[in-house]
Order: structure tokens, then sequence, then C-alpha cells
């Protein structure tokens, strides 16, 4: 499979839920629907054998709307091609969870969550990775500034016996 | 995380914290075991101790500039950073280096795996009780810290691959130094074999433990040594070579049962299989230019800026305001000492990345380990631990 085929496959069997194709330095990007996630992955798994989520993040487009993209890479072991999907989404709206179609998604979702506070639909312990229970605020949103200085309370309100 | 409610679902088990300080750990990394007796019946691993929004960070520096960040995140084995993120903008501008600096990267890449593997030995072996392994193993790496001081006047923090090629070209005195290592380093992989490879005590403590089946390896988005134990032969440098890793000869090296023991064999091959890549490079090593010929990436020689207007203006230019890449996105990977080391950059045009994200691999072969230790022993889960081959670092960013 070339670079690229596996996106217009994607494209052939999903139609309008695969929005957009995009190629850009000899990598392929495929727009999907955000409720259409999982069927996604889980066609992409399957179906064309990407069996590694290799990376899972989010980018922040401040003044655009929608605001988020989540960006998926995955990686096929038969022919190590790449594939990158991507959604859009919104502080206000949640994301389904890939993590029952690839385990390696856990705690990618979980920093996604921590750091720019997008929230994850069906995933199995959604809580922040990185900081610390108490922190207020997702870091690596645009709005959130570079050099702010809040103490964060001690880890969590939660005793340990 | 609540230790209570653990307590009262499963009956008869003791949580015990082990971490965030405990010298088997390899960084800050705190887990919480869940135990009957002395065997394990869960592992949750609690991170993010070295957090530093290394991330956020790089959306404030220029391209070049961001290059130090990434020396910070894998910090056993830096040049791999280096190598990954400045491929990755690279591959942004559309640009080819000349082929020295191909090469160049290329011998420094398998130093600096042979430099992290060391002290992988040495920290693993120590763990598991072997004291002068440790010492052995700090001793070699030295001799690879020194080339790197050599070339980028640090030990550590080098910086030395830039966007478009090099800091500069290698000096003169570079090829006797990495011939003595050459000479020195196979005799002394020999020795670790020695000491551990048939050493009853430590196969004993390694073999059959912490079984990952390549099924789950998969799922969980393992890789380097950590999969390639299981029998997978994921290795960039062969399936998707870059940076001319295709002109040289060199074998993956794979275990098959997915042990802590073949995770070893699989790491002590590769340091061999390193050697021998670093012995072509150095061999084959091209003349030619060290950095690419064009002004607006790479900065114009220090003798044009004082008498030609133009580079004086170029050079103003990339300091000022960087080099400005056109937007888009783009991931690439190299094959890391401890897996697939990967770099997302989304560049909005401007002369600082808008998103800078690292795919660390220790990340995603951590986020195995509660498979991997499940139903072992407490020791066993410091075996588990030095064999995955963790940098919190890269895993906390």
């Amino acid at each position: 499979m070339r670079p690229g085929d596996a996106a217009e496959a994607l494209r052939e069997h999903f139609g309008d839920t695969v929005t957009d194709v995009s190629h850009f330095r000899g990598e392929a990007t495929a727009l999907v629907d955000r409720v259409a996630v999982v069927d996604v992955a889980g066609f992409c798994k399957e179906g064309l054998g990407f069996d590694f989520l290799v990376d899972l993040t989010c980018v922040d487009w401040l003044d655009r709307e929608p605001r988020f993209d989540v960006v998926y890479h995955l990686l096929s072991s038969s022919d190590w091609q790449r594939l990158r999907l991507k959604l859009h989404t919104d502080p206000d709206v949640s994301v389904p969870s890939v993590s029952g179609v690839w385990g390696a998604a856990n705690w990618a979702e979980r920093e996604v969550f921590d750091l720019f506070g997008v929230e994850f639909e069906n995933h199995p312990d959604l809580r922040r990775l990185l900081l610390p229970d108490g922190w207020t605020g997702h870091p690596l949103r645009k709005d959130y500034p570079q050099s702010q200085i809040t103490l964060p309370r001690p880890r969590g309100d939660k005793t340990f016996e | 995380m609540v230790a209570t409610e653990q307590t009262e679902r499963r009956g008869e088990t003791m949580i015990l914290n082990m971490g965030p300080q405990h010298p088997s750990t390899h960084g800050v990394l705190r887990l919480l075991l869940e135990l009957d007796g002395e065997t394990v019946i869960s592992v949750t691993p609690d991170i993010g101790y070295l957090h530093t929004g290394i991330e956020k960070t790089g959306e404030r520096l220029k391209y070049q500039q961001a290059i130090t960040l990434t020396d910070r995140m894998g910090y056993l084995d830096n040049m791999l950073d280096e190598l990954a993120y400045v491929l990755a903008v690279e591959k942004l501008l559309g640009i080819d280096v000349p082929e020295r600096v191909k090469w160049v990267r290329v011998l420094f890449s398998e130093l600096e795996r042979i430099s992290s593997h060391c002290v992988w030995i040495g920290t693993h072996a120590l763990d598991l009780g072997a004291l002068s392994m440790f010492m052995y193993a700090f001793r070699d790496r030295e001799m690879v810290l020194d080339i790197k001081e050599l070339v980028s006047g640090v030990r550590m923090m080098t910086s030395y691959f830039r966007v478009g090629g090099l800091m500069a070209d290698l000096p003169a005195d570079f090829e006797p130094k990495v011939r003595e290592f050459l000479r020195t380093m196979p005799g002394r992989i020999d020795d670790y074999e020695e000491l551990l490879t048939r050493n009853e005590l430590f196969v004993e403590r390694t073999k059959g433990i912490g079984v990952i089946p390549t099924e789950t390896a998969i799922n969980m988005g393992c890789s380097g040594p950590t999969i390639r134990a299981s029998g997978l032969p994921y290795d960039l440098r062969k399936q998707t070579p870059y940076s001319g890793y295709d002109n040289f000869d060199f074998e993956t090296v794979l275990g098959q049962n997915g042990d802590v023991y073949d995770r070893f064999l699989c790491r002590v091959g590769e340091m061999r299989q390193s050697l021998r890549i670093v012995e072509q490079a150095l061999e084959g090593m091209p003349d030619g230019p060290w950095r690419i010929d064009d002004r607006k990436i790479a900065y114009p020689p220090k003798d044009e800026i004082v008498t030609s207007m133009e580079s004086l203006i170029h050079h103003f230019k990339l300091f000022t305001e960087g080099l400005k890449p056109p937007a888009g996105e783009v991931y690439n990977a190299i094959e890391g000492a401890r897996g697939e080391m990967g770099y997302y950059v989304v560049s909005d045009g401007s002369g600082k990345p808008y998103r800078f994200h690292m795919r660390a691999p220790s990340f995603y072969n951590l986020q195995a380990l509660p498979l991997m230790a499940h139903r072992y022993l407490v020791s066993d889960i410091i075996a588990i631990i030095g064999s995955i081959d963790i940098v919190l670092g890269e895993v906390d960013r």
C-alpha cells in the first residue's frame, strides 16, 4: 500500500464521515467526524492493518471554530505505513475514547485531558496524568500564560493508608 | 488511587508505595503496588514528577532554539532526540542535507545508542545486585561523552545537530578517538556478557520474568528493544530508513520470549550492531559541506558576514525572526535507544513552532508496565522496570 492509499480507502468505506483527505510532505491526513471516530479507528485497525497507535495528541487553534484538533498517528506493522487521523472538537463537547481499540490510547488521552482539557467519553480512567490532581487550568491551551505562577495544592485531597 | 477502596474490594491485600524517591525507579517515578503477600496484584504508575512543560516552552522558542529543549527530554540519548526533531523540521522545510551530514548523524546516533545502553546495563545490573557492572558501564560511557565533548564542547546537552546540518565540522582528532573507542568497546561488551549473560544469579532473576506477548505489546504501542524482545522486527532504521541508514549493513536483533532476559540480550546485541554501523560510518565518511548551502536556513559563515551585506541581512533575519517553514504539520519518527522517538511539529508559517510535541518511547513502554508486572513478585518489578529502560525526562516532558 502506498502512502495515501489508506486515507482513500477510508474515504471510500466511510463516505461523508471522512470529510477531508490531505497530503503534505508525503504524509496523509484524514479528517474524520468526531462522533464516528471509534468506528473509523476500528476499521483502521481491523480492515487496514494499522495495529499501532503511535501517538495521540492535540492542537489548540485558539480563534478557530471548532477550537481543537485531536490528532492520531497510526502505524501498520505489516507494511510500516503511517496514517494520520484528525478530528475537530470544542472544549465543551467530549470525544469518544479509542482506548477500547488501542490500549496505548489510555495514557495519551489522559495527557490530552490534562494539558488541553479535552474530555474523552467512555475512557476507563480519565484523570490528570502529569499535573497534580488539584491543578487548575490546562497549560497547553494557547490562552494559558507561559509565565503564570500558581502553586498547586498538595497532591489531591486524598489520604493514603 | 485511594488505598482503602482497593483493599475493601479485594480483601487481604496491601498497598505499597514505591518511589518517587527510590533508587531503582530510574528517575522520579512512583508506583502504587497492590500486593498479596509478595505477589503483585496490580501496579498503578504515577508519573509527572519531572513535568517541566517542555512542549509549552517549545512554542515560545524559534525552531533553532527548540533544539536545546530536545536534549533535555531524553537526556541519555539526547543526540537521537536532536536528530528526530531536526529531521522533522527539515521535512517541514522540504530540504535535503549533504551526504556528509547524514553520515555524521548516523555515526553519532549509534554512539548515543551504545552510551545509552551502557547506562541501562549498568543500572539494570546494579538493581539486580551486580554492583561492579555499574562502574564498568559508566567507565565505557565516558568514552562516548568525551567524543561528544570533542565535537560540541558539551558532554551531554550537545545541540550538535542543527536544522540543515551540524554545529561545526568534525575536528581533526575525532577519527583517532572513535577508532580507539571501536578498538576498546567490543572487548568491553564481551566483559559485560561474561559477567551477566550466563551468570546464574542474573539469569534466575530475569528469565521468564515480565513476559509481554507480541499482541499485547503492539496494543500498548511498545517499541524499541521492549517489543523486539517479543519478536516483532519494529526497527525504523530498517523498516523506513532515514538519514541514509539504507547504506549500512546491520541486523535487527530480535528476541523470542519477550521477557526481561530477552530484552537484555536484545540490547547487548544492539550494542554490537551499533559498533558495526559506527565503523562503517567512519570508514565511508564522505567529504563535503557540513551544512546546507541555503542562507535562509543555515547561518552564513562568520567571515562572510563581515564582507557581504546580503550575508549580514540573512544572519540578522535568522537570529531575529528564525527560519520560517511553510504552514503545515509533520510527524517524523526515528529509532531511538528505547524505541520510536517521534516529533510532531505544527507550523503556522511563523518562526516558532505552533505546536511542538514529542512522542516518547518510554511513555508508551512504561504504560505497559502493569501488564508486564501482573502476578510477579515485588523483587521482579525492579527487574522489569530496569528492562524497559525508562527515562523519566521524556515520559513527563
